[in-house]
């Protein structure tokens, strides 16, 4: 483990030049609430290689956006989503995508950290089960060490796995809930917000855990801390008002921003 | 950029805290909270004190029900002139030459010898019935003569109890000094079904009616309730037709008893040509009534669930069926259970409707199945409750408690079930 004062930003590499084809692409996406329009024509390219952070002040539609993305907004009833989002190529909104999978594929970790409440073992478990990834209890055994081990939560937990997930601390829920995410072997991790709920310790944690998982997932996450943000990410998108204002280099961004609204948010003029 | 105004205009005086305006106020809110402490208190010890009542008259008069006095009677075969085929008794055909002897008559007789000419009104009708069971277990006791504890007669019993009539009581007496009297465990009244004699009444038909009633309800209630609930809950689209369907089930809940039963009686009955008095018509009524109260329960202990729980299973690819099944219903369970423990309470209780069904017929026997003719305990509470006899009143008592027993082991199995699936999120 490396140590935890020493922000993983330090070895943060810059984006890369010459990028290769997008992981996910979204193409004049808008979102609609009823009548409220939530999200207005984004657009945006997310890259296997990099973390890509959401910025903007509160109520600016980026978790809304995040979670089109692997349609969760889909079990919200009055929500409808235009535009043309593909993972890999493939229309994720088409009648062929199963959503089921398209979720396994694309993983989620939420704000407030939500284990099952089930036993540690069994809510890294459950993601494989559904989708039998593993043929007999050894298997699944080697997914769940594995899965902890990546989420940096096995050394903690590895003698009391039949505990209960809701026992542990909230840092620890949040990677049991990371663990939980990469068991079923995603291709893309989307995080909203996922310190918000934690102490500054446990924000390390995870925020070195993003830095470990960077290259193996595209990781896409929602912040509201801009320090945070610049630590983790390579990429960075500043939306207001539910639609993107500025979309680049994490670096650029931070420090020459292109647009006044920015430059006002990142410098704490509102938000 | 918020920015706080402090200016305006100046209090006049600063509040004064410690001053005897003050003091007032808060000795008045305190005198409001020490009042209204009070007030919920003799709320509590009121309705204490209504359920002790309840229960002591209750236990006071049925713990007599479970009890009955029995007489001894000397029985000398040969003085009584009291025949049987022998040989018969042995064989295949003992249960016909039982039924075909005059036991009536060896009891009348055994008695007029041995308490003189009243001796058999000392006697229950069922007296007879208890000497033929004691010939049939073992017939080598008409070898010789018999001395047996037989179920003393209503006004006997009454008597022993309590207090009888003139004639009863000493007739009591002379049997006490005789040491010819005791009281034991009325094990008919455990094991028998109505009857017109109340020392011959038993409660095992009504609860077995009950009991097979229950199970229908049960069976058909909770898991179309359960289903309903998550369907609404879970899949349903908001829309006109499913608040109407709201607003019905909620209606559903509070409509009158009676008229379930009425529905049962027109539907079941009339329309569909099921047996009259069968507990499975008792119960598809019963089911109907609890069918909403679950429904309600459900949808809420459904709601209860964090929508968290239902992100995070549906963030890791579970189909929406496995969300519902694998992690909203678990969590949802001790309140779906709450729910049904209310509803079945409410139906094991309900006597209306299962007497517009037929249930208020006179069963002298335990029903053999669901479509045979049954009782049930709130009716038969109702039906013993009518009768004139004074023996009744304490098998009606008696009858109650079996009931609440009932009741309380329904629940006790229920909060263990609930406490079981208990789990904290």
């Amino acid at each position: 483990m490396t140590d935890l004062m020493t922000p993983p930003e330090a070895e943060a590499a810059p984006a890369p030049a010459a990028a290769p084809a997008p992981k996910m692409t979204a193409r004049g996406v808008n979102v609609f609430y009823g009548n409220k329009q939530a999200i207005d024509n984004v657009s945006i390219d997310v890259f296997r290689e990099d973390v890509t952070a959401f910025i903007g002040p509160s109520g600016c539609g980026k978790s809304t956006f995040l979670r089109t993305l692997n349609r969760m907004n889909d079990t919200v009833a009055t929500a409808r989503v235009e535009g043309d989002i593909r993972l890999d190529g493939e229309d994720i909104y088409d009648r062929s995508m199963d959503v089921v999978q398209l979720r396994a594929r694309v993983g989620m970790v939420f704000q407030k950290p939500n284990p099952f409440p089930k036993s540690i073992f069994e809510n890294v478990a459950y993601g494989p089960r559904i989708h039998g990834l593993a043929e007999n209890k050894a298997e699944m055994d080697t997914i769940v060490e594995r899965s902890l081990k990546r989420a940096g939560l096995w050394d903690e937990v590895k003698d009391r796995l039949t505990d209960s997930g809701t026992a542990l601390s909230g840092g620890q829920q949040q990677r049991l809930c990371i663990a939980r995410a990469i068991a079923v072997d995603p291709e893309v991790i989307l995080m909203d917000e996922p310190c918000s709920a934690l102490d500054p310790i446990a924000t390390a944690k995870i925020e070195e855990l993003i830095h470990e998982l960077r290259g193996r997932y595209a990781i896409v996450i929602v912040t509201h801390n801009m320090q945070q943000a610049a630590r983790v990410s390579q990429r960075t998108a500043f939306f207001h008002l539910g639609s993107i204002v500025e979309y680049g280099d994490t670096s650029g961004i931070f420090t020459n921003p292109r647009e006044t609204r920015t430059k006002d948010y990142i410098t704490g003029r509102y938000g | 950029m918020i920015k706080a105004d402090i200016s305006g205009p100046v209090d006049p005086t600063p509040t004064n805290w410690a001053g005897e305006a003050m003091q007032r106020r808060i000795r008045k809110r305190y005198g409001a909270e020490r009042r209204f402490k009070l007030l919920g208190l003799s709320a509590v010890l009121l309705s204490v004190g209504f359920l002790a009542f309840l229960l002591i008259s209750m236990l006071g008069n049925g713990l007599r029900g479970f009890t009955a006095a029995e007489v001894k009677l000397d029985v000398n075969w040969q003085q009584t002139g009291f025949t049987i085929d022998r040989a018969a008794l042995a064989g295949p055909d003992a249960e016909a030459a039982l039924r075909a002897a005059d036991f009536e008559g060896a009891v009348r007789q055994a008695a007029i010898l041995q308490y003189g000419e009243d001796g058999p009104d000392l006697f229950s009708g069922v007296a007879r019935l208890r000497l033929r069971d004691a010939v049939g277990d073992d017939p080598s006791v008409l070898d010789r003569p018999l001395t047996i504890w037989l179920p003393a007669s209503s006004a006997l019993d009454q008597a022993v109890k309590t207090d009888g009539s003139e004639k009863a009581e000493r007739a009591y007496e002379t049997l006490r000094s005789q040491d010819a009297i005791r009281t034991g465990i009325n094990w008919t009244f455990l094991t028998g079904s109505d009857a017109t004699d109340p020392t011959a009444v038993g409660i095992w038909g009504a609860f077995k009616g009950s009991l097979l009633t229950m199970m229908v309800t049960l069976l058909l209630a909770f898991p179309i309730g359960v289903l309903s609930a998550v369907y609404l809950e879970e899949y349903a689209p908001r829309n006109r037709w499913t608040d109407m369907i709201e607003v019905s089930i909620n209606n559903l809940a509070a409509v009158p008893s009676i008229i379930f039963g009425l529905l049962g009686l027109a539907i079941f009955l009339n329309f569909m040509h099921l047996p009259r008095s069968a507990p499975i018509v008792g119960g598809l009524t019963l089911a109907l009534m609890t069918m909403p109260v679950i429904v309600i329960a459900s949808r809420n202990a459904i709601k209860a669930v964090p929508p968290s729980i239902r992100d995070a299973a549906l963030g890791v690819g579970a189909s929406r069926i496995q969300v519902v099944f694998h992690h909203v219903l678990p969590l949802a369970l001790p309140g779906i259970l709450t729910g049904t423990i209310i509803g079945m309470a409410r139906a094991l209780g309900e006597t209306a409707p299962l007497l517009m069904i037929g249930m208020r017929a006179f069963v002298a026997s335990p029903p053999e199945g669901l479509t045979a003719p049954a009782s049930a305990l709130p009716v038969q509470i109702f039906l013993w409750s009518d009768e004139v006899e004074r023996g009744f009143v304490e098998k009606t008592s008696a009858a109650i408690i079996v009931l609440l027993v009932f009741l309380l082991a329904m629940n006790a199995v229920a909060i263990y079930l609930r406490n079981k699936f208990e789990k904290r999120w």
